[in-house]
């Protein structure tokens, strides 16, 4: 049944190719991309949660290479 | 530039966090309630508000939006404005948020048990509510990307990202599965039908458990496991790279639900696949989190929030890893059905979204009363409780869920069913039901502890209605695109980035889709299978309001132990006028897809109002009403309309004449019953739930029967010979 399903889709078979580059692509630029990014950057982002009124002091003067 | 000062808001948290515990409380209780009826089926007498058919979607929908719902709303806003440095957008919308959800929660506590219900799993509210929880949801975005816009700190912590994801992806799914028609104020057909409708209802479901259940809880782990234990999170560049693959992943593996049934073996395939490769983020996440703690396992000791924490990530590892093996077909082959998708879930639910709401629920109340918890001691106690509870939920209901799926397939040498009476297979488990529930009582004696403690907390604490903080504001300079790394440049366009994130959702989605949403003029339609009469039409209402299909499957799947126990195995073609589809997703008793004609129409008639009375030890609830209550027909018309409108051939005018018809067949099954000494009145409900059952796959009964005198017949299951 699936068969006949799948062969009345016409270019049918492009699908499966599209999806394994669509696939392939979004993993590679995704890993490029982070593995390239900016380690003061990553760090800031990391101390995001660790800043606000209701934690120690100490903890808000973590050294922030964005913010200063 | 000038220092800006302002103020979080604390009560609308404080909101959230009672709503939790409340909503917490009664959606386990009502856990508790159904548990106890699979072992002692008279507990609570038979009160039509209050069996387990309309009960178990009373207790899903009350953990799943009201508890777990309101924890998310407790985390995002708690964590958001403190990530974003500014308050809520609106203090308002805020209130409406609160306000709106419970609402909706009362709604469905109404009319879930009042048997108003679309039958869809997790998906079970009425249009009306629906329609309100849209209004809601779309009001708790429009709060959370407005206060987005006006933060003070550029960048978006992963948590925001997770929430975004949340936001945009539910919205989706809730729109695009609640399609449906009104016939009434609190009735409604879905737009898709059968295999259509089914592959909607398990994106959504399977979604839902994604993006309801588990991205907003990855966001509360994100902010909440470095707040608790004071270290930033592991790597920030692996929560990148775990963030879109979920996400990417995630919406792909909704067929999973759907394996060996009528679906196209494509899709299936396809659900497998993208359910094995979500071990990878899933398992990214988890460890991320855990490792954030490497070096810190002493304050785990000390923390009832990071012993919460710790074990919730846990059990999301072991159900995330445990999950994608429940999809591969083999071992699909057994689990599905049974019990053991219930303990796979109670993994995720009692641990990972209960210990984690219960987590934040420690961290926050004693932060907005500025105090310390009243009694670390007693969360302790709390923690142990809901450990073990938890335990001795998860292992019964796995041991049960297998010794199901091994007994429906036992076979005897000579090649029959070993145990052919689906009852012997219910018996079994009992003592596991029993366990299970004591389980669940260990659970919530846990909580209720927990209440306890927080209340003493709040008491000895004063409330901090609204908390300073101090930010610069945001340049309004744009980062060169050329010159900023891409990942960091998106993260400062929350709008692009909710656009990315909805692309990534949506691939999946249309990929399942297209090929599926022309299945309807593909399928080789059945001649024999013609639209149900108005009296099994309204037979089939009274059965979805009973919530019959959450104990009955109606869908066989090609396995030489199903069609020996049930019958000819299901095809797609035979559900073509099915609004809603009606497969079920449990087996606490038999399937039913091939019931019809099986038994006479006494046998059912003495059935429903004693189900011992033909099935010695049956756990069925009795249904005594139906026996008592007259058959609405002042529908009849309105619904056969509605139906014409989504395709059913019935012919024009049908609507005019419905219910002589439906009149003349309930006569004729009363006369029947009537004739074998039962005092039967074709009035009475029961009569149109018999006509109902009695047609249950009876229109490929029909053919097969046609095709037999040819010497044709079973030539569809001999294609699966060997596959029990």
């Amino acid at each position: 049944m699936y068969k006949e399903v799948l062969q009345s889709i016409e270019g049918i078979e492009r699908y499966p190719v599209i999806s394994l580059v669509i696939f392939f692509l979004f993993f590679v630029v995704l890993l490029y991309l982070v593995l390239r990014s900016d380690k003061g950057w990553l760090h800031h982002m990391a101390q995001l949660p660790l800043n606000d009124p209701e934690l120690s002091k100490e903890n808000q003067e973590s050294e922030d290479p964005i913010h200063g | 530039m000038a220092l800006e000062t302002f103020r979080y808001d604390n009560r609308v948290v404080r909101k959230f966090a009672v709503a939790t515990v409340t909503w917490g409380i009664i959606g386990f209780l009502v856990g508790l309630t159904i548990a106890i009826k699979l072992f002692a089926p008279k507990f609570l007498g038979y009160i039509p508000e209050l069996t387990f058919g309309r009960l178990r979607p009373l207790h899903t929908n009350a953990v799943i939006f009201a508890f777990a719902g309101n924890a998310i709303f407790l985390g995002v806003y708690y964590s958001l404005p403190r990530l974003l440095k500014t308050p809520m957008y609106s203090k308002l919308l805020s209130n409406i948020n609160f306000w709106g959800w419970q609402l909706i929660i009362v709604g469905a506590v109404i009319t879930l048990p009042l048997g108003f219900t679309t039958s869809k799993e997790y998906a079970e509210l009425e249009w009306p509510i629906d329609i309100a929880i849209a209004v809601v949801w779309i009001i708790f975005g429009w709060n959370m990307i407005a206060s987005i816009l006006k933060r003070r700190e550029k960048h978006l912590y992963v948590a925001i990202w997770f929430y975004l994801a949340t936001f945009i992806t539910v919205a989706v799914l809730h729109v695009v599965n609640s399609l449906e028609i009104p016939v009434t104020l609190f009735k409604s057909y879905p737009i898709y039908a059968g295999v259509q409708d089914a592959l909607v209802q398990w994106w959504y479901g399977h979604n839902a458990v994604a993006f309801f259940l588990t991205t907003p809880f990855l966001g509360i782990m994100y902010y909440f496991i470095p707040k608790a234990s004071n270290r930033p999170i592991y790597s920030y560049r692996l929560s990148i790279i775990h963030f879109w693959a979920l996400i990417f992943i995630y919406i792909w593996a909704g067929p999973h639900h759907l394996l060996y049934t009528a679906l196209p073996w494509w899709a299936q395939s396809l659900g497998t696949v993208f359910s094995i490769m979500l071990i990878a983020p899933s398992w990214g996440g988890m460890l991320n989190g855990l490792l954030t703690l490497r070096g810190a396992w002493d304050t785990v000791r000390e923390s009832p929030v990071l012993k919460f924490l710790v074990v919730g990530v846990t059990a999301y590892g072991m159900a995330t890893f445990e999950g994608p093996m429940m999809s591969l077909k083999n071992v699909n082959a057994i689990t599905h059905y049974t019990d053991y998708v219930i303990g796979h879930v109670h993994t995720g639910a009692l641990l990972w979204n209960g210990g984690l709401s219960f987590a934040i629920l420690y961290f926050i109340i004693p932060k907005i009363y500025d105090t310390e918890l009243w009694s670390k001691k007693l969360a302790n106690y709390h923690f142990w409780f809901a450990t073990l509870g938890a335990l001795f939920y998860v292992i019964p209901m796995y041991f049960a869920g297998i010794t199901e799926g091994l007994m429906w397939k036992e076979f005897t040498p000579q090649g029959f069913l070993l145990y052919p009476n689906f009852l012997e297979t219910v018996r079994q488990v009992i003592p596991m039901y029993m366990i299970r529930a004591f389980g669940g009582t260990m659970f919530i004696t846990g909580a209720v502890l927990m209440v306890i403690n927080l209340y003493k907390t709040a008491r000895q604490g004063t409330f901090v209605p609204e908390v300073e903080d101090s930010a610069y504001p945001l340049v309004k300079k744009a980062e060169a695109r050329g010159t900023t790394p891409f990942h960091r440049w998106l993260e400062s366009k929350p709008v692009m980035f909710s656009t990315l994130t909805l692309i990534a959702i949506l691939i999946g989605g249309l990929v399942e889709f297209l090929p599926t949403a022309l299945i309807k003029s593909n399928v080789p339609t059945i001649a024999s299978v013609k639209p149900y009469t108005p009296l099994e039409l309204q037979g089939r209402d009274i059965y979805i309001r009973e919530g019959c299909n959450n104990c009955h499957s109606q869908m066989i799947r090609p396995f030489r132990s199903e069609t020996e126990r049930y019958g000819e195995y299901s095809k797609p073609g035979e559900f073509v006028y099915d609004h809603p589809f009606l497969w079920g997703s449990k087996r606490t008793g038999p399937d039913l897809q091939r019931v019809g004609g099986k038994y006479p129409d006494s046998w059912h008639f003495m059935h429903m109002k004693d189900p011992t009375s033909t099935s010695p030890g049956s756990i069925m609830p009795a249904f005594t009403w139906l026996y008592t209550q007259n058959l609405d027909t002042s529908t009849t018309e309105a619904k056969i309309r509605v139906m014409q409108d989504l395709g059913v051939p019935y012919p024009q005018g049908y609507d005019k004449v419905a219910n002589a018809d439906l009149e003349k067949q309930a006569a004729s099954i009363a006369n029947d019953l009537k004739t074998n000494g039962f005092d039967a009145d074709k009035n009475k409900e029961i009569i149109a739930v018999i006509a109902y059952l009695q047609r249950l796959g009876t229109d490929i009964k029909a053919s097969e029967h046609k095709t037999a005198s040819t010497g044709n017949s079973r030539s569809g299951s001999a294609t699966t010979a060997g596959m029990n």
